[in-house]
């Protein structure tokens, strides 16, 4: 029993000696209600910017909401898992180009801004959504 | 000037009909005072306007330089297509205001027209891993060549190359966006052509240093330095390496203004020519 406790006490600490996940975007976004309000902020801007909604008309808007959240939780270091597909599989045939993606970052910008969210906070998550936009554009 | 300002006039009260499509706000620069897409004394890697791949961007500038003893004016245009192409104009006028009784120059002014191209070799300034780098060409034409014949310049027209590269680091000054450029200029210009091409001096090109760092507070406003490093093949004169520090408001996709304080040093024999840098930019 004691052994037992011994192994236990050193796969706990091993564990805690795992580097702690950065969450600290994910917070500065204001955790989940912040995060819900920006991206449903971004989907309002985009229903109303010409430019882009064309390439939303045929999509579960309530879905995407879900799962952009979830994405953007995950992305932020937040607590979730994205059960979505793939960025690749779920922007294939839709030909997004160059200066949709642009379009789609302004909008989010703008939700963020309403948001009142500091831009170096902004700027952190539009790094890490940049590095998706391989798997976005020109599919 | 004024079709200039009526151009302006009109790109605003068009603006809410133009879509804003294309690249994101400020990353087709101001226009720099030999009109390519740029800084103010130096040029970026950027092309002019928001088009991106199959899109158009167009640009107009104004800009005054005013320094103790001359005053420079510059007025042009740039064309740019698929983010990969530009073509530009400018033409600079440089007021020799004192000099002229002093020395009972022949003319009053210099002046300048200069025709570029810059092609994007690769890259893109914020997504891709590369740095955007292009390679620039200008075609320079003195206008009135009695002045700087009269100071030993060789020739009244020439061309010159530059590689340019420009990079958004995200978030690397304490959160804030920071764009770099750095150029090399191959170049036999005397006070960037206003005073002919080469000299008594000396006459082949030099490889010139240019860079610039400008911290984005927000995507709208931009805070910065530039250098610009010249060759000094005249020997009646010293020339001096330029440098600024320059403030760019981008409220919109359609106009931009930027303000600075230029040191120019010596200009034609008379030091100290530091003063400021107002250029506006219409974008269609």
């Amino acid at each position: 029993m004691r052994f037992l406790l011994v192994v236990l006490a050193v796969l706990l600490s091993a564990c805690a000696q795992q580097p702690p996940r950065d969450d600290s975007l994910y917070r500065d976004l204001g955790a989940m209600p912040g995060i819900t309000r920006i991206v449903e902020g971004m989907l309002l801007n985009v229903a109303r910017d010409p430019r882009i909604v064309e390439h939303f008309r045929h999509v579960d808007i309530q879905r995407l909401r879900n799962k952009l959240i979830e994405k953007f939780c995950v992305e932020a270091g937040g607590p979730c898992t994205y059960t979505g597909d793939s960025m690749a599989e779920t922007h294939k045939g839709q030909n997004v180009t160059r200066s949709d993606f642009n379009a789609l970052v302004e909008d989010l910008i703008a939700s963020m801004d309403k948001e009142g969210i500091a831009v170096p906070v902004q700027n952190r998550l539009i790094a890490r959504l940049a590095a998706l936009r391989g798997e976005v554009i020109e599919r | 000037m004024r079709f200039f300002l009526i151009g302006c006039l009109a790109a605003l009260t068009v603006q809410t009909a133009l879509a804003d499509n294309g690249r994101l706000i400020a990353t087709g620069g101001a226009s720099s005072l030999e009109g390519a897409a740029g800084g103010g004394i130096t040029p970026w890697a950027v092309l002019a306007g928001y088009g991106e791949q199959h899109e158009w961007g167009a640009t107009a500038f104004a800009t005054t330089v005013n320094l103790p003893d001359y005053r420079l004016d510059v007025a042009g245009l740039a064309l740019a297509y698929d983010n990969r192409v530009e073509l530009s104009f400018a033409r600079q006028r440089f007021d020799l205001g004192t000099l002229v009784h002093r020395l009972n120059l022949p003319d009053d002014h210099l002046g300048q027209d200069v025709l570029g191209m810059k092609v994007r070799l690769f890259g893109d300034v914020i997504y891709d891993r590369l740095p955007q780098v292009s390679l620039g060409l200008e075609y320079k034409h003195q206008s009135n060549f009695d002045i700087p014949r009269l100071v030993g310049a060789r020739r009244d027209s020439d061309v010159e190359g530059y590689l340019a590269a420009s990079r958004l680091f995200m978030g690397a000054a304490f959160g804030y966006n920071v764009l770099v450029n750095g150029n090399l200029r191959y170049s036999r210009a005397n006070e960037t052509g206003l005073l002919g091409f080469g000299g008594d001096r000396r006459d082949r090109r030099s490889l010139l240093k240019e860079g610039s760092v400008a911290v984005l507070f927000n995507p709208r406003w931009a805070v910065g330095v530039e250098y610009r490093e010249k060759p000094d093949n005249l020997s009646f004169a010293g020339e001096s390496d330029w440098a600024d520090v320059f403030v760019g408001y981008f409220p919109n996709k359609h106009v931009s203004v930027v303000l600075a304080y230029a040191r120019l040093g010596e200009i034609a024999t008379l030091a100290d020519q530091n003063g400021t840098y107002l250029s506006v930019q219409g974008s269609f």
